[in-house]
């Protein structure tokens, strides 16, 4: 059944909201999502009932918040096709995530001239962790060049995986929506003697996800992007690998003994989980997964696609040439992320326009510098949908839009 | 909200689009400086050429925003032929109308504080500050001649 995103709309609590005395259009779902009023009440449920600190606590309180925590983590596993629960390492977010897999299994098996390969249309959280392990450790960064089409150039991909110890990519990007071939790129991967990280972040909130479908070795993601809370991110890992990586951070909760001359780790995924862990934000990620088995993944993909088209159209047919619309032109072929420039009005002058119609888009280089260069542009501005949206938004962006001709066009 | 019209001045909107001193001067013997706005991607780039304690010539560069690019031409505008001097306390005056505090490590004459420097089509920068997320965007210019002007004088 279709998704009913006026009904789905009544479960947000804040699109009640009114903004400059209009209703909420909110079109920034690729930066975080809105929470469901269950999300909401599972944060606040736990620290109403049973807000304590988990594992060794022999106490009630203690026993039901660890066995929360550790339900959650058998959600997400089981949410994303994970074969054992002890493959979910929680983290800060899909940042934190990417950095655990270079501070820890690139510092243990990366050195001078290993070739690390990343696309050019990622996010910084995948590529700046690689720039610093290229400053400390001579590793070789290589990078994918993307199509005037906001595909991936593949031409090259034997040549730049010659050698390589690592593909990383991302599922989707979060500036042209480009959904990539992830299954084709990491049998290439894996053919060379690599291994496969995705990044994940603009992935699972819209798509169904199968880690062993995508053939990955490491998958990372956030929560707060899929209904969940912010502060909750997550590394999916096979758990040979896992098994293999040193720790990360040091401390309580990753230990299995500390003395004065030393330590033994925890097993995993405890292992890289130092410290009180999000506790409630895991609990609420937990809810979010909960929240969207419940409109069902298959649903929540085929409603990004019938209003991504809507979007394009829309747009497109107002507009002509006056607007570019960035990233592949099929709606099966990306994601609901709309990156567009509008009579050559700079974005950000274009976001301030639309916040006078309470419509909420994002203006930047949207933490993807090397990308901007590529599309030859310092910033776009960005409307992103996600499973409250319907084509009302999209018409009130639309509206909105000619606004910007009272200002800047003469 | 605060009105549009209050951001988007006629005379910020002429500067926009019709920006004065844009285009480059040759280094040496001018100093050029690029700024960055590392939230939204602007970026600014100052060339300023010293002569005897004075801007002899000024010209801007780079990418951003309506408010970005208007101040750049403004201040470029109001600069040339000042001495740098004068010229921080343009600076001080502005960053004082953009409430923002002035940086203890100025060593501001007393008399200097810029309240008495008339601001011309700066002011119409005013309402920027109805917007606070755009105040970076108006200052970036200013910043970015300060170390220009820094460099400059160092440099000799």
């Amino acid at each position: 059944m279709a998704l009913d995103p006026g009904a789905i709309r009544a479960d947000f609590p804040i699109m009640c909201r009114q903004v400059h005395g209009r209703p909420l259009v909110y079109l920034d779902s690729a930066a975080t999502s809105h929470k469901p009023r269950p999300v909401i009440d599972a944060v606040t449920d736990y620290y109403e009932r049973f807000n304590s600190n988990v594992h060794r606590g022999s106490y009630q309180l203690a026993v039901e918040a660890t066995e929360a925590l550790e339900q959650a983590r058998a959600k997400v596993a089981q949410f994303i096709g994970a074969s054992q629960d002890s493959e979910i390492v929680f983290a800060k977010n899909a940042t934190e995530a990417i950095n655990l897999v270079a501070r820890t299994w690139g510092r243990a098996n990366l050195g001078p001239g290993d070739p690390v390969v990343i696309t050019e249309l990622e996010h910084h959280a995948n590529i700046v962790p690689w720039h610093m392990l290229a400053a400390e450790q001579g590793i070789d960064l290589r990078w994918i060049p993307i199509r005037s089409d906001g595909h991936l150039d593949l031409t090259d991909l034997d040549r730049l995986l010659d050698g390589a110890r690592l593909l990383s990519v991302a599922a989707v990007s979060n500036v042209l929506g480009t959904i990539n071939p992830i299954r084709q790129l990491a049998d290439a991967a894996h053919d060379a003697g690599a291994l496969m990280m995705v990044d994940a972040s603009q992935y699972t909130p819209h798509l169904p996800t199968d880690v062993a479908e995508m053939g990955a070795d490491f998958v990372a993601f956030t929560g707060h992007k899929m209904c969940g809370p912010t502060g909750i991110g997550v590394l999916w890992a096979k758990s040979e690998l896992l098994e293999a990586m040193p720790p990360f951070l040091g401390g309580g909760e990753m230990i299995l003994n500390v003395t004065k001359e030393g330590f033994s780790t925890a097993a995993v995924p405890w292992k890289f989980e130092a410290g009180t862990p999000p506790i409630a934000e895991a609990v609420g990620l937990g809810a979010a997964v909960d929240y969207l088995n419940g409109l069902g993944m298959e649903q929540v993909r085929e409603h990004e696609v019938a209003l991504t088209g809507y979007a394009l159209r829309t747009l497109n047919q107002r507009y002509g040439d006056d607007i570019t619309i960035h990233g592949p032109t099929e709606p099966a072929e990306r994601g609901g992320v709309l990156s567009f420039e509008y009579k050559g009005i700079h974005p950000h002058d274009v976001a301030q326009v639309l916040d006078r119609s309470a419509v909420c888009v994002r203006a930047g280089h949207h933490c993807a510098k090397p990308l901007m260069r590529v599309l030859g542009c310092s910033a776009t501005s960005r409307a992103s949908m996600y499973v409250y949206n319907d084509e009302s938004d999209v018409d009130a962006l639309a509206d909105a839009l000619a606004d910007a001709d009272a200002f800047f066009i003469e | 909200m605060p009105d549009l019209e209050d951001l988007y001045r006629e005379i910020i909107l002429d500067h926009y689009r019709n920006p004065r001193n844009r285009g480059e001067l040759d280094t040496p013997p001018a100093v050029r400086a690029e700024g960055f706005n590392p939230l939204c991607g602007d970026e600014v780039i100052v060339y300023v050429r010293l002569a005897n304690g004075v801007v002899d010539d000024i010209k801007f560069g780079g990418q951003g925003c309506s408010i970005s690019q208007a101040s750049s031409s403004m201040m470029s505008a109001i600069v040339k032929g000042r001495t740098t001097e004068e010229l921080h306390r343009l600076n001080r005056a502005f960053k004082s109308m953009m409430s923002i505090e002035p940086d203890p490590d100025d060593p501001a004459p007393a008399n200097g504080n810029g309240a008495d420097i008339k601001l011309g089509d700066l002011e119409a920068l005013k309402g920027v500050v109805k917007f606070p997320v755009r105040i970076k965007c108006a200052t970036l210019s200013w910043h970015t001649l300060i170390q220009a002007v820094e460099e400059a004088q160092t440099t000799g």
